[in-house]
């Protein structure tokens, strides 16, 4: 098997997202160190139950995807669709239940970019991460797409590996940001 | 060249090349005004030169990417250009308003020229760098809206290239963005931030998605790697474009008025805007160091090496430099800034501009392939000239810009301006020597068209 997997350029991408993500969880941590009181505060606003269906959800998607490459791998076209449409619907839950806590902070709280620093970060790390989940579901359901015209097969599927490394980072990234921003004190 | 059509390009090409040379010219001139205040005073002021020396290359760049597009979109789309005569039409109407303008500025006072062309009606002049009569900025929304409906209707009734495709949505993207600078809002906190809209959003965003295009255009012609190899790299490039310039567009936002959040949006995203430029460099090189013939156009594959690594300098790197807020608070508007603006534009923009130039020009005037070696050797040298000393400009006017900030801002006992300006007079000085000899390099790039003409041209077996 070729590494690594899916295109190479991917990767290249890949790796310019997380090192913008880098700096932004390293700016989080050097401004908690000087307000951990605020932040640990602030913190407690945060709906934890929801980031953590969101968790699961990401990474039940994840799980999708990996059987979705599987399913290509052993030339199961219909599987492969079927898998990634069920990875989809998980990013779609992940979307309306992040939908639902800006709801209730941006509605109901009032909070916005200017209430304090927390809420800045918390709101501009989500926020950019949320965006990320939308263009990860474009590239998957670009996928879809592809699939369902049998583009793909067991010999060729770069395209299938290629969404798949792009939509495990969106999931890794979250996987830091829900201990870094909801959990951690 | 392989459509007629795409000959319109060439009269955007010479003009480009002759405002490129009437801006250097008035910046050679506003450059010895900072030494010798009353040089050329009151025929051409200070802020009149520096107008003309802004506006002259924002026009000639705009020639440049329109007679680009005019060459590279009908070759890309395999069919002549929808309507010929229609850019040659918007070429006359453009140089004649690009040549109005400039005349307003240096014959009449500007608020003198605000009320000739009734600017009271449609207030938009006094702006930096869109200092336009509000009836030339009109005039260069026609012109653009009738390029891109030509070359929108010369790629939809041709193939379809994610190179036509990215230079098309860069060009949409200028003339969407140039709109703001009709949008003058009386609250100056509002106006600064719309100002950027078109000032930031041009240069650090869709420009450089024409850049992506052209660069990608000309090295798929140098290089004859696979289309679709560099197609995607183009888009792994365009992508971070985007992600980085747009929100990017923050670290103009620091010091005017807007919510603090700005800084920090500002400085993490702007300062991810050196990766797609390093991206274009490793791509650039790599794609040449790949190439499957060595195509008889060594300056053009010259110029395309040297605007990816410039770009990734002068945009990149002396961007970089300046944009964190926490440094910014000290920098802002100090000669730093000049020192970026040199070299992000040289490296960025006029270096593609020449490199297409330097590909097309030789096929408009009806050589196969290429240049003559003499002719070839001449535009190396005005390359090295011009490159190098633009490096001498930005270091100069960075070591200006660094003892600027510090004697201005930093230090115990800050000085006032005038003052800290007259403690870096010698950088100032060695700055204009070093435009000097971007001016001679200029002159034997003018001359390189004019050298060799009766030789045979240059010709390199195919690997």
């Amino acid at each position: 098997m070729r590494y690594p997997p899916g295109d190479l350029a991917i990767w290249i991408f890949i790796l310019a997202e997380l090192v913008v993500f880098a700096a932004f969880f390293a700016a989080y941590a050097f401004t908690r160190m000087n307000n951990v009181e605020l932040f640990n505060e602030f913190q407690q606003q945060l709906d934890q139950r929801a980031a953590l269906i969101n968790t699961l959800a990401l990474i039940t998607s994840s799980y999708f995807v990996v059987r979705a490459v599987s399913a290509i791998r052993e030339d199961n076209r219909r599987h492969c669709v079927v898998w990634l449409l069920a990875a989809l619907a998980m990013g779609a839950l992940f979307l309306i239940v992040k939908m639902g806590e800006y709801q209730h902070h941006f509605i109901v709280e009032g909070v916005s970019l200017s209430t304090n620093t927390f809420y800045m970060f918390y709101i501009s790390l989500t926020f950019f991460h949320f965006m990320h989940v939308i263009m990860g579901m474009v590239i998957l359901a670009a996928v879809v797409v592809m699939a369902a015209k049998g583009k793909y097969s067991a010999a060729e599927h770069t395209g299938v590996e290629t969404g798949a490394s792009y939509w495990h980072m969106v999931d890794l990234l979250w996987l830091i940001i829900f201990p870094l921003v909801y959990v951690m004190r | 060249m392989k459509y007629k059509s795409q000959s319109v390009a060439k009269l955007y090409f010479i003009a480009a090349i002759a405002l490129f040379v009437a801006q250097i010219l008035f910046g050679l001139i506003m450059g010895l005004q900072y030494v010798v205040g009353d040089f050329l005073f009151p025929t051409i002021p200070f802020n009149v030169a520096r107008m003309v020396h802004t506006n002259t290359l924002i026009i000639w760049l705009l020639m440049a990417f329109m007679g680009a597009a005019y060459y590279l979109i009908p070759e890309e789309a395999e069919t002549e250009l929808f309507a010929p005569w229609l850019a040659t039409l918007m070429f006359w109407i453009f140089l004649a308003a690009a040549g109005a303008t400039v005349a307003g500025y240096l014959l009449f006072s500007y608020s003198d020229l605000a009320e000739l062309t009734m600017n009271e009606l449609l207030p938009t002049m006094g702006r930096e760098f869109l200092e336009q009569p509000t009836i030339t900025k009109i005039g260069i929304v026609v012109v653009v809206l009738a390029f891109l409906f030509n070359i929108g209707m010369t790629i939809l009734k041709g193939r379809k290239t994610s190179i036509n495709l990215i230079m098309l949505l860069g060009l949409v993207g200028l003339a969407v963005f140039f709109l703001f600078s009709f949008y003058n809002p009386v609250n100056v906190v509002r106006d600064k931030f719309y100002w950027w809209w078109v000032v930031h959003l041009w240069v650090e965003g869709v420009w450089e998605l024409i850049l992506g295009a052209m660069l990608a255009f000309v090295l798929i012609k140098v290089t004859g790697v696979d289309r679709e190899v560099i197609e995607k790299w183009l888009y792994i490039v365009i992508a971070m474009v985007l992600i980085t310039g747009l929100i990017g567009t923050g670290h103009h936002f620091y010091w005017i008025g807007t919510p603090d959040w700005w800084q920090w949006w500002g400085s993490i995203f702007s300062a991810m805007e050196p990766i797609p430029f390093f991206m274009m460099t490793v791509f650039a090189f790599n794609m040449v160091h790949k190439r499957r013939r060595e195509h008889p156009n060594k300056v053009a594959t010259l110029w395309a090496l040297g605007t990816a690594v410039m770009a990734f300098l002068g945009a990149g790197v002396w961007g970089f430099l300046h944009t964190l807020s926490p440094v910014n608070y000290y920098t802002h508007g100090t000669q730093i800034t000049a020192a970026h603006g040199h070299m992000a534009f040289y490296g960025a923009y006029v270096m593609i501009s020449l490199a297409m130039i330097s590909y097309a020009m030789p096929l408009l005037r009806g050589r196969n392939a290429a240049n003559p070696a003499k002719s070839q050797v001449l535009e190396m040298w005005s390359f090295w000239l011009m490159t190098v000393s633009m490096v001498f400009i930005t270091l100069f006017l960075t070591g200006a810009g660094i003892l600027q900030s510090y004697l201005q801002r930093v230090s115990d006992n800050p000085m006032p301006f005038m003052v800290v300006q007259e403690q870096i007079n010698l950088f100032y000085w060695l700055r204009e020597i070093a435009g000097l000899v971007f001016l001679i390099g200029l002159v034997l790039y003018v001359a390189s068209f004019f050298v060799g003409q009766n030789e045979p041209e240059a010709v390199v077996a195919d690997r």
